[in-house]
């Protein structure tokens, strides 16, 4: 579904992303792990178009999506979360889902039409499955830190991708919070049968949820397997406990 | 069912005041009528660049060149040709909004400060155009004395058409403001990153909404020669532009009815308080300093800035039980 080769960019001299492979196949759940400054974010940033990769290839459903706007990948059915939450702090909940639910059903141009009477139904279960629908009349910027997280998610949701990508869907997250988003990136994949493509600092949630997991050092990627496979790989265990 | 989107209360207030302001000339005197005439066609300028500026997220520094756009065009329309009137009043709202699109071409661009340096430079070179180009434009004496047609000739008359053309005007923003297109440029305002992920054109929805924006500029300067019946380049220097900026900000700017306080208190400054000195700018310099120290968002803005607080108050409370 989504083949990522060779691919580089460099911010003058220092080279964030020098090699990195990924491939990810349609209803996983794949991980890309790595130490701080791995290159993890700048990867994503490359295959969601935010940053234009210097050389390589980004190939999704059989399309190279290398160097097109965001905008344009999000219409092939990428849709994304980002670290810091990134959301539209003046606007109530319900609006910064409905923004993308109208994007994705090409409403946003409609200038005479009311928008509290449009995409309602689907906004309001998009906030449903997020556990945010209590809350949906409150402004997005007075929300707790792990709500704009679901917000966050919420937001790439009302896109309805195939291919999800979630950087550090539990940064900054209580254990519990923590919990509660695995469960929910776990049920999005079973239920709606979405692909999903996250990358995560911690060890365990990793090692738990994923089917494949990518290891990145230096901005290329060291392998790529299932978790019992990359468990046992010498060259992750000198990455991680032998020091880079 | 398009009504549902007023909120019950706005609306009431809303049609009384439309109502009070349709019996007034009756009652006040000619130069008040004349004033608050005024007042419309500058409210409707501001709003029209509030959809900008407190919606948009868009520093449009040089809107008044739109309105000029749409008043000269109206103007010349009328004294140098002989096509019928309503022609020209649509061909200045038209003429604005073309403008609009070629010089917005351009700024979209850019990014916040460098998109307001370049829109004061490519307005400025509109406004040196009107000035220098005496033989069609009159230069910087303008033309005065623009032949209305015989139904707002008079006033009184043009006052009503004044009234009624900048209400249907402020309810088509309303509707576009509610609109899903207002919408996702509100949401461009608060995080134009997230919305390119999202699937929007960035730039493509604020060229849109420049021109919808300009277009409404454009009526604003039709009115202003129905009022005035003249027209000349001031209409279109930087100065007015900066003046109607901070209509918006006094007013509210994330507000929708902000605007129009906005600019019926500095038309009435100008107007009264510019009688007994010249130096009223320095009471509004004044009055800016306090906004800002004490109202940030604008008078409007007080209010949505206690509906937040007492949101989150009662999310708080919520939360404790």
């Amino acid at each position: 579904m989504l083949c990522v080769e060779k691919l580089k960019k460099s911010f003058g001299d220092f080279k964030a992303v020098n090699g990195a492979y990924l491939t990810v196949e349609k209803g996983q759940i794949v991980a890309v792990i790595g130490p701080n400054g791995a290159g993890k974010t700048t990867l994503f940033n490359l295959i969601t178009g935010q940053l234009q990769s210097d050389s390589g290839s980004i190939v999704f459903n059989d399309e190279n999506i290398n160097k097109l706007p965001p905008y344009k990948i999000c219409r092939k059915g990428i849709a994304r979360s980002f670290q810091i939450a990134n959301i539209f702090p003046r606007l109530p909940v319900f609006r910064n889902v409905q923004v993308s639910v109208l994007s994705q059903q090409k409403l946003s141009n409609k200038l005479f039409h009311p928008a509290s009477q449009m995409a309602v139904e689907e906004t309001n279960h998009i906030l449903e499955s997020v556990g945010l629908l209590d809350k949906k009349f409150d402004v997005a910027g007075s929300l707790s830190h792990g709500d704009k997280r679901a917000l966050e998610v919420a937001i790439a949701l009302g896109n309805e991708p195939e291919l999800l990508i979630l950087d550090e869907p539990t940064a900054g997250m209580s254990p519990e919070e923590t919990t509660a988003t695995m469960s929910l990136i776990q049920t999005l994949a079973d239920k709606q049968g979405l692909t999903i493509l996250f990358c995560e600092h911690d060890m365990e949630v990793v090692f738990n949820v994923a089917q494949s997991i990518m290891v990145m050092q230096q901005g290329h990627t060291i392998i790529q397997g299932a978790p019992e496979e990359v468990r046992q790989s010498s060259e992750v265990q000198k990455a991680y406990l032998g020091g880079a | 069912m398009l009504l549902n989107i007023f909120r019950q209360k706005s609306l009431g207030v809303s049609v009384v005041i439309f109502f009070l302001l349709l019996i007034t000339p009756a009652i006040i005197p000619k130069f008040y009528t004349y004033i608050l005439a005024v007042i419309f066609v500058t409210a409707l300028l501001a709003m029209s660049l509030n959809m900008l500026v407190g919606h948009g997220g868009l520093f449009q520094f040089h809107h008044a060149v739109f309105y000029g756009v749409g008043a000269y065009t109206a103007g010349l329309i009328l004294v140098k040709t002989s096509w019928p009137w309503y022609i020209a009043f649509a061909a200045g709202p038209v003429a604005a909004a073309l403008i609009g699109f070629v010089i917005g071409i351009f700024c979209v661009r850019l990014n916040r400060l460098y998109f307001g340096m370049l829109q004061i430079s490519l307005g400025s070179l509109v406004w040196a155009i009107a000035f220098r180009w005496y033989d069609m434009t009159g230069g910087d004496d303008g033309i005065h004395g623009i032949p209305m047609p015989e139904f707002i000739s008079s006033l009184k008359s043009s006052y009503y058409f004044v009234l009624i053309v900048s209400g249907i005007c402020i309810v088509l923003m309303y509707l576009i403001y509610k609109s899903p297109f207002g919408s996702t440029l509100q949401a461009i305002r608060d995080n134009p990153e997230r919305c390119a992920a999202v699937g929007i054109n960035v730039k493509r929805h604020q060229l849109m909404g420049i021109v919808v924006a300009t277009f409404f500029a454009g009526v604003a300067g039709v009115l202003f020669v129905t009022v005035e019946g003249s027209i000349f380049p001031d209409l279109m220097f930087w100065v007015l532009s900066l003046e109607v900026f901070i209509m918006c900000l006094l007013g509210g700017w994330f507000t929708f009815g902000g605007p129009i306080l906005g600019a019926t208190a500095i038309v009435s400054l100008r107007t009264f308080v510019g009688t007994y000195t010249e130096y009223w700018t320095l009471i509004l310099g004044v009055i800016l300093i306090l906004l800002i120290f004490f109202l940030p968002d604008g008078i409007m803005g007080y209010n949505y800035r206690e509906k937040i607080r007492s949101w989150s108050a009662g999310r708080a409370v919520r939360d404790m039980k």
